[in-house]
Formats: C-alpha cells, sequence, structure tokens
C-alpha cells in the first residue's frame, strides 16, 4: 500500500469513526461533536496557512466572522433562504481574504501577524459600529423556521450533526487531496525555505495569496455554518480570541497534519468544557496549554505521532 | 464653556494619557528594540501593576501618600521580577524565536489575566491618590482692553493630575540617562546593535535580555501605579494599554525609543481631542487601519528610518 492509500483509507477512516459516535454518544456529546466538527472545518483553513504555508495569522477571526455575517445579515435582513445565503457568505469571506492577503501579504514574520491582527481588530470594531444591523456584542438569533435547506430542518440534532458532518467531511477530503497535489508540495516548500522555492522558479506571492484565499474562504464557510446550524451570530466570534482558538487547536493538534485541527479541536473543546464548570477563569487552561504547546511539543500530538510511529502521516 | 477653553481641558486630559502611554510603549519598544521579541502580554504587566498598587495600599493604611509610594516602589520591582522569572522559565528556552514567543506571550497574557481574576476577583477597584487637590486654571482671552485673565467655570484640573506629567517626564529622562550616559546602558546599546558580537566582547547576553525583558515590565507597572489613581484597577484593564503601546511602537518606528515618545505624545493628545469630535469606537477603526496601513507601506514606521 503505499501512502497516498494509506492517507485516503485513514480519512475514510476517521470519517467512518465519526459516524458511528453519532449513534452511540449521548445527545449532549454529539451536540458537542457537531460543533467541533464546525470549528474543526475553521482550524483546518486556518492549517493550511499556518501548517502548511507557515504563515501565521492573529486575525482568523475575521474571516470566520465574514461567513458568520455574510449568511446571517442575509438571512436577517434580506430574507434570503439558507442555501443561498451560505453562498453571500462564501463570498464574502473570499472577498475580504482575498483584500487582507493583498495587503498582509506585503509584509512578512512578526509585521504580518500585528498587520492581521490589526485588520481583525478593526474588522471587530465595525460589527460594534455597525450595531444597528449587526446588535454588537448581543449579536443577533437566526429564527429556527429559516433553518433549513428545501424541507431540511438544520437545527433538529440528527440533521444539524450530519450537516455537520458532510460539510467537515468535504473539506477534510479536500485537503487531504490538495496537500498531495504540486500545489501543495509548493507551500510546504514555501514555508521550509522561501529563497530556495521562488530561486527554482515558483512565484511565491501568488503561491501564498491563493494559500490566504481558500484558508480564508474555508474559514468564512465555518463562520456560515456555525451561524446557519447553531442559529446565532455575535460579535464576540470575531474577537481576538476567536483569532487564537485556531492557532491553539492547530498547535495542539499537529500543525501541519490534516488530522490534526481534528485532534486540536476535540481536546481543547472538551478540557475547556470540563474546565469551566469548576471555575470562570477558564482561559487559564488555554494560556497554560499554549505556553506548554511551543516548549515542549511545537509539532503537537499528530506530529508526535508522525514522528515517533507514522511517518506517512498526511 | 465655549471651544477654546474645552480644547484645552481635552489636550490636558490627552497629556496625561499621552505620559503613560510613552512609558508603557517604551517599555514595549525597547523589549522589541533589544531582544526582537514582540512581548504580547505586556498590557498584562501594566494590569497587573495596578493590581499590586491597589494592594499595596490597601495593606497600609497609615497614610494614603505613604501606601503609595510604597506601590510605587514595590508594583515595578514585583512586575520586573515576574518577567524576568517568565523570560527564564519560557522565553530563553525557545531562544527568543520572534514567532514562538508571540504564541507563548499570548499564553503568558492568559495566565496573568486568568490568574488575576481568580484572586483579584472581577470587580474594578480604586486606589486613592496620595494628594488631590482641585485647581482652577485661567484663560486668556482678546477682549477691548487686550488681554483679559478670566477663570471659566469648568476649566480646572487637579495637582495629582499635573504631577502624573510631570512624573512621567522625570522618569523618561532617568531612563535616557541610564541608556546614554552609563556602562549598563552602553552595554545594553550594543546587545541592541549586534548581540553576537556583544557576546564575543564577553557581554552576558542572556542577563542583559532578562534585565531588559523585566525593565520593559517595570516601565509599564509603573505607568499604571500613576494611572491607577485616575482609572480604577481591573482584571481587563491591559487590554487598550497594549493596543494604544503598539500602535504608538510602530508609528514611531519598531524599537526607535525617541520615535517612541513622540509617537506617545502624538497619540495620547490626539486621542484626547479625536474623541471629542468622533465616537470612541471610530476613532479605534481609525487608528487600529492606521497601524496595519503604516506597517503594511512604511514599516519602519513614519519617524523611523528605512532598514539598511
Amino acid at each position: 500500500m503505499n501512502n497516498s492509500m494509506r492517507s485516503f483509507a485513514l480519512h475514510l477512516f476517521v470519517l467512518a469513526i465519526l459516524v458511528v459516535l453519532f449513534f452511540t454518544v449521548s445527545e449532549y456529546h454529539s451536540g458537542n461533536l457537531a460543533r467541533i466538527l464546525v470549528l474543526s472545518v475553521y482550524a483546518m483553513g486556518y492549517n493550511l496557512l499556518f501548517g502548511y504555508t507557515g504563515l501565521l495569522s492573529l486575525g482568523h477571526a475575521l474571516f470566520f466572522a465574514s461567513g458568520m455575517y455574510g449568511l446571517g445579515l442575509a438571512m436577517q435582513h434580506l430574507g434570503t433562504p439558507a442555501a443561498p445565503a451560505m453562498l453571500v457568505g462564501l463570498i464574502s469571506a473570499f472577498v475580504v481574504s482575498a483584500v487582507i492577503g493583498f495587503l498582509a501579504l506585503r509584509t512578512s514574520g512578526v509585521a504580518f501577524m500585528i498587520v492581521t491582527l490589526m485588520f481583525a481588530q478593526a474588522g471587530y470594531l465595525t460589527i460594534l459600529l455597525a450595531g444597528k444591523y449587526t446588535r454588537g456584542d448581543e449579536g443577533f438569533v437566526i429564527p429556527q423556521a429559516d433553518r433549513a435547506i428545501g424541507s431540511i430542518d438544520l437545527s433538529q440534532s440528527d440533521t444539524r450533526y450530519f450537516a455537520a458532518l458532510i460539510l467537515f467531511a468535504v473539506c477534510f477530503l479536500f485537503i487531504g487531496w490538495l496537500v498531495q497535489t504540486r500545489f501543495g508540495k509548493t507551500l510546504v516548500a514555501i514555508r521550509e525555505n522561501p529563497e530556495r522555492a521562488r530561486m527554482l522558479g515558483y512565484d511565491i506571492q501568488r503561491h501564498k495569496l491563493l494559500a490566504v484565499i481558500i484558508s480564508g474562504t474555508l474559514s468564512g464557510a465555518a463562520g456560515a455554518a456555525y451561524a446557519l446550524l447553531f442559529g446565532y451570530a455575535g460579535a464576540t466570534f470575531s474577537t481576538v480570541q476567536y483569532s487564537i482558538y485556531p492557532l491553539l487547536w492547530v498547535l495542539l493538534g499537529g500543525a501541519g497534519t490534516t488530522i490534526g485541527p481534528l485532534i486540536g479541536a476535540i481536546f481543547m473543546t472538551y478540557l475547556i468544557d470540563i474546565s469551566s464548570e469548576y471555575t470562570n477563569a477558564y482561559m487559564l487552561i488555554a494560556g497554560l496549554a499554549l505556553i506548554f504547546l511551543t516548549l515542549f511539543a511545537p509539532h503537537g500530538l499528530a506530529g508526535v505521532l508522525r514522528k515517533k510511529w507514522l511517518p506517512w502521516l498526511p | 464653556m465655549e471651544f477654546g477653553p474645552y480644547l484645552f481641558i481635552a489636550s490636558l486630559e490627552g497629556a496625561i494619557t499621552a505620559a503613560v502611554l510613552a512609558l508603557t510603549a517604551v517599555g514595549l519598544s525597547i523589549v522589541f528594540g533589544i531582544m526582537r521579541v514582540v512581548n504580547v502580554a505586556h498590557g498584562e504587566f501594566f494590569m497587573l501593576g495596578a493590581v499590586i498598587a491597589w494592594w499595596v495600599t490597601s495593606m497600609i493604611t497609615a497614610h494614603p501618600a505613604l501606601g503609595f509610594v510604597a506601590a510605587l516602589i514595590v508594583a515595578p520591582l514585583l512586575v520586573g521580577l515576574l518577567a524576568i522569572v517568565s523570560d527564564h522559565l519560557v522565553l530563553r528556552r525557545i531562544n527568543y524565536d520572534p514567532e514562538r514567543t508571540i504564541v507563548a506571550t499570548i499564553g503568558l497574557l492568559y495566565v496573568i489575566q486568568q490568574t488575576t481574576l481568580m484572586t483579584f476577583g472581577p470587580e474594578a477597584r480604586p486606589v486613592e491618590a496620595p494628594f488631590n487637590k482641585r485647581i482652577a486654571l485661567p484663560w486668556f482671552e482678546l477682549g477691548e482692553n487686550g488681554f483679559v485673565l478670566t477663570w471659566p467655570w469648568g476649566l480646572s484640573t487637579t495637582t495629582y493630575k499635573l504631577a502624573v506629567i510631570a512624573a512621567a517626564i522625570v522618569i523618561l529622562l532617568i531612563l535616557w540617562l541610564v541608556m546614554s550616559r552609563t556602562r549598563l546602558g552602553l552595554i545594553m546599546r550594543a546587545t541592541q546593535l549586534d548581540s553576537e558580537m556583544a557576546q564575543a566582547h564577553g557581554i552576558h547576553v542572556d542577563k542583559v535580555y532578562a534585565l531588559v525583558f523585566g525593565l520593559g515590565a517595570g516601565l509599564a507597572a509603573l505607568g499604571a501605579v500613576l494611572i491607577v489613581p485616575i482609572q480604577q484597577a481591573h482584571y481587563l484593564m491591559g487590554g487598550d494599554p497594549l493596543l494604544l503601546s503598539f500602535i504608538v511602537v510602530i508609528i514611531g518606528g519598531l524599537g526607535s525609543v525617541a520615535g517612541t515618545i513622540v509617537a506617545a505624545v502624538l497619540i495620547g493628545m490626539s486621542d484626547g481631542i479625536i474623541s471629542v469630535f468622533f465616537t470612541p469606537t471610530l476613532a479605534k477603526i481609525i487608528a487600529t487601519l492606521l497601524v496595519a496601513f503604516v506597517l503594511v507601506f512604511r514599516p519602519q514606521g513614519l519617524f523611523g528610518k528605512p532598514e539598511r
């Protein structure tokens, strides 16, 4: 069995487990898992840029929020049905990530991190400023009756879980395929040695811009799906904290692995879920995790797996 | 109140913001200039300064001035010490790698902030100023009989606010003297210029880094102690100083202390004046976009020289 077949089998295996999980765990956990699946899509988008291309963004919440508000505002104020509204969300994330990518990629390293952080902060403040439409921090609820595609009601726990799973599966297989292609390999080459990649004749800026756009659009898809499946859009999702989360998930799960974002999102969400039962200072866990990960396991859980046992892990 | 005196009062408030901002931002700036790392937890060091000031002043109740003077000494020292410990435990171990440092200091930010939430609590707590005499300010008007001295109602400030501005100027002067006239300053500047060469000449670069990180955090804490009688201590108060310091350091040119001070005065003053004309949210949007665009199109800062 060669590596790409192994990796394809692994992806199918993970998806099969996720199907089985729905029928075996309690409703509380399957609701949690649906949320985690959507957030994993966000993390996978982030991972394409951070893990594969080596660009650390601190402003991905802006792309997540673009998708969320693209869908949410279209449904709330224009009465757009769910499916076209999802498209509006995707397009707005696409446009925002293209513009931000074009500007921010003129910088690199630390400046790139700060520029993305500042643009995201400006986006958050704009959502607050447009409080008349977005209702600011309070956010707005998308009515249950509107949250349906055709005759499928997405607010029910089973349809919601499988809608999340389908979105996850599409993105998971897409990323699994993308990183095996020439394009994906070039991104890794840019991460490892940009000068050399350029010398070999690759247009680095174009590849980076494409990576930002794909990454941002996937994040936006997650944001739009989150608003649609859980029926709420609020400015909280565009705060710095929501830019830090995907970084945390990817670092924990393993940057530059296709399965890492899912692992990281599951671990971190449950860690925070459990600790918030005991204290309101649950972000302490996130802070400690960030410090210990940078210190001791910069390659995350899947990175350790790959190093020790599974060198073929995609 | 007429427009003239009103603008005067706004500039005075702006000057206080600028004074405290200059201290905080210079702390961030020397850390960036010498160590080449961005400390995202800088705002939390500021917050800790204010919280420790509250703690010290509530322990020493004999006279408000006594507690406050103690806080001015204790808070920067404790915060500086904490910074040195975190430099030793975290930053040194990741070799001051710029990107990993940002991630680690984000972690540090949450650890400090949430630990404060668990111990100090979510309330905002006031600290009493050591002296606080209200003084009315005169205003000149060009009338029919030449200049006339008037005392418009509401045009006043407090002795404490003026003292904050004076204190910030004195502290910055001392810092400048240390950096330019002492052996310690020479060592710091040598490390900034070329850390490997400095090491080759027998300078303990590790110790300099620890000291600089402590000094940067201490300056933030000092700024917080000065402002806490005007603004209360709260566990989330680190966010705005962090953002403003970022803005100031970037506009002033990364790593340039003089540029940082000029930018702090500019931003602090205009923050006071802009918020008279715009809503605070819009003012913040303009400021954050300004930083982003400066970094994109003029990465050396408005006052910095292009990198060689």
